[in-house]
């Protein structure tokens, strides 16, 4: 028999039975749809996630000090243990940390700001040097950074957020309008772009002075609050983890980890961890819609063990004109095959076409495999779930099954 | 194509030849003959009837004959070739080429056109579109249908369906034609006109073996075989001509 026979005949089995294939088709059409869509969603909520991530800034450290969990050996400290300008000097040397591109020492306060009667309390009010806006991936939209020089002359300049901006400002442009914080005139000089929100903490709700002057003006001259490091670049990260840590324990007398005051924050360990669980999440959407797609292809095996049932005297006449168990077996799964192709490509197509909306406040972004997957998957459902069926019509002996009424 | 060269060096080689064939069904003491201990041999060109009352084992018989079932034990040679020793592809080959059948109630695949019918054997025999057409527009011309090719067998009647069931029969140019009580669901009109098909496929050269009840039909063979219970109880020449 030639498969243009085989495909033939497989047609006219189909066409013969339309709203019962079509039902058929319709279970993996869903199954092939929801993989391709729920593995879309999954993916486009990681790569949100991802973007807010790398919105911080991918290429830097955050020291902090202190330390996080349980304190042991809760001895009476020698030596103290705070972050301070000298420290942060000594993390910019360029012998004993190569792959540090600049170091941002930041304290911050919560401070009230006030325009013309208009007042805002600002999220985190931040001192630092300029090489925070580098580092912490926070260009300006309008107007200008501070520079080096307003910190050594403790100017009193701010770049605000967005979300300080229009509480103050509304629709006026706040460069170069005066603020009073803590008692102190600020003049405005630019205007950060606008950060998004990650999680619950608002990133345009930021004011950024120069160090000396919030020292000044606000905080006095205590310990940082942190530190912000950026590393040269993506691949020097974790390297330049380890120079900061080094420093930081030769200049704080850490001699084992377990006394460390400081704790260093990972951009870069923070994105590869939350990818790693939307990574999860994908999968584990993927398998739900796995299991539909199974129940897809036991419809086809239910649908053909039933037209094999109804066919049993065409099988017989068929087989006692000369056809082949590998015929009869062929034509059956070529009919089952059909089913699920026309299934798996309608399928695709759903799935594209339902990628296009926004579900559940995630872009859906598709997965190029899982499209091949699903459709390769599909083909294969009918193989395997229809190969029962036709064995047991290749299996009928031609006596019996021409007696079959 | 060592069944060739032997069909080739003994020219007088039975077209049917069935040495003490038992079919049983069941087993122990419920266990029942359909044939026991057949022992026939049919000559090429023949036309023998089959005959016996229902239950002799007559259908039996032929789905024997038409490779359809296997026999119990005994031997049984088609064209000299020993069929018990055949696997099952090599069965459906032989049920594909050797034999043509024709079945009471016609078997045509129902929603399908008279001429796809007639294709079918030789879409199993891997032959070419165009070919298959031309050969199963002959067939259908050979019983005269040829006005009747693009119809569904719903749209024939009986004895039409029939003659469609005898050009799918003869389109492999098979060496034997087993019909099974073809005239059983067929008006007597019609019961001359397949008759008269079947009668001139003989004269053409083709082994028929008929089984029937009928004496009418019967008296068409020159050959009659009555069975009793599985057995041969009688086999002579008919009277033709008598009809």
């Amino acid at each position: 028999m030639r498969p243009s026979d085989v495909l033939r005949s497989a047609w006219r089995g189909v066409g013969a039975n339309p709203a019962r294939s079509a039902l058929t088709t319709l279970g993996v059409l869903i199954g092939v749809g929801a993989v391709i869509l729920l593995v879309a969603v999954g993916n486009g909520s990681g790569k949100q996630i991802q973007e807010n991530i790398e919105r911080l800034g991918t290429n830097s450290l955050t020291v902090f000090s202190g330390r996080f969990g349980p304190v042991q050996g809760a001895g009476p400290q020698s030596r103290d243990q705070s972050l301070t300008l000298p420290i942060a000097a000594a993390l910019a040397s360029r012998a004993g940390a190569p792959d540090v591109k600049s170091v941002s020492p930041e304290v911050t306060a919560q401070e009230t700001a006030t325009y013309e009667g208009t007042s805002h309390a600002i999220g985190q009010f931040v001192g630092t040097f300029p090489s925070y806006f580098e580092a912490s991936n926070s260009p300006v939209s309008r107007g200008t950074y501070f520079t080096d020089t307003d910190v050594e002359q403790d100017r009193n300049v701010v770049v605000i957020g967005q979300t300080v901006a229009e509480d103050l400002f509304g629709t006026v442009d706040p460069v170069n309008k005066r603020i009073v914080v803590g008692g102190t005139p600020f003049t405005v000089v630019g205007v950060l772009a606008n950060k998004g929100t990650s999680g619950f903490v608002d990133a345009n709700d930021v004011a950024v002075a120069p160090l000396t002057t919030v020292q000044q003006a606000l905080t006095g001259y205590g310990p940082l609050s942190s530190i912000l490091v950026e590393a040269t670049g993506p691949t020097t990260v974790t390297a330049a983890q380890s120079e900061v840590a080094a420093i930081l324990d030769r200049e704080l007398g850490v001699s084992s980890p377990s006394e460390a005051s400081y704790q260093i924050l990972n951009q870069a360990q923070l994105l590869s961890a939350s990818t790693s669980t939307t990574h999860t999440f994908t999968v584990l959407l993927g398998a739900v819609a796995a299991i539909s797609l199974l129940v897809g292809g036991i419809g086809i095996t239910n649908i053909m063990l039933v037209t094999v049932t109804e066919r049993t005297r065409e099988i017989g006449i068929r087989k006692a004109v000369g056809a082949r168990r590998g015929a009869i077996l062929g034509q059956f799964l070529a009919e089952a095959t059909t089913l699920s192709v026309a299934g798996g490509i309608l399928g695709v197509l759903a799935g594209v076409i339902g990628s296009r909306f926004t579900i559940i406040g995630v872009k859906p972004v598709l997965v190029p495999g899982s499209i091949l997957l699903a459709f390769v998957v599909s083909v294969a459902v009918g193989l395997f779930f229809g190969s029962y069926p036709a064995n047991r019509a290749a299996a009928l002996r031609p006596v019996d099954a021409l007696r079959y009424e | 194509m060592s069944e060739q060269s032997r069909i080739a060096l003994e020219p007088r080689t039975p077209s049917i030849r069935l040495e003490n064939v038992f079919k049983t069904y069941g087993a122990g003491g419920t266990a029942v003959h359909a044939l026991a201990g057949v022992s026939l041999d049919v000559e090429p060109g023949e036309y023998v009837a089959v005959m016996g009352a229902s239950g002799s084992g007559k259908s039996t018989l032929m789905h024997v004959i038409g490779c359809l079932d296997a026999p119990t034990s005994g031997r049984y040679l088609l064209d000299g070739l020993d069929v018990g020793e055949l696997d099952d592809g090599d069965l459906a080959t032989v049920r594909g080429r050797k034999v043509g059948f024709v079945f009471q109630s016609f078997n045509l695949l129902p929603r399908t056109s008279a001429i796809a019918n007639v294709e079918l054997p030789l879409v199993y025999a891997g032959v070419g579109r165009a070919e298959r057409r031309a050969r199963a527009e002959a067939a259908l011309d050979a019983v005269g249908l040829a006005d009747r090719r693009e119809h569904r067998p719903s749209e024939l009647s009986g004895g039409q369906q029939q003659r469609v069931a005898v050009a799918r029969a003869l389109v492999t140019s098979p060496s034997l034609l087993l019909a099974d009580e073809p005239t059983g669901n067929l008006d007597s009109h019609a019961t001359v006109e397949l008759l008269r098909v079947v009668d001139a496929l003989n004269e053409a050269g083709h082994t028929v073996v008929v089984v029937t009840h009928e004496d009418d039909v019967a008296r068409h063979a020159r050959r009659i075989v009555r069975l009793v219970d599985g057995a041969v109880v009688e086999d002579r020449p008919s009277e033709q001509g008598s009809a």
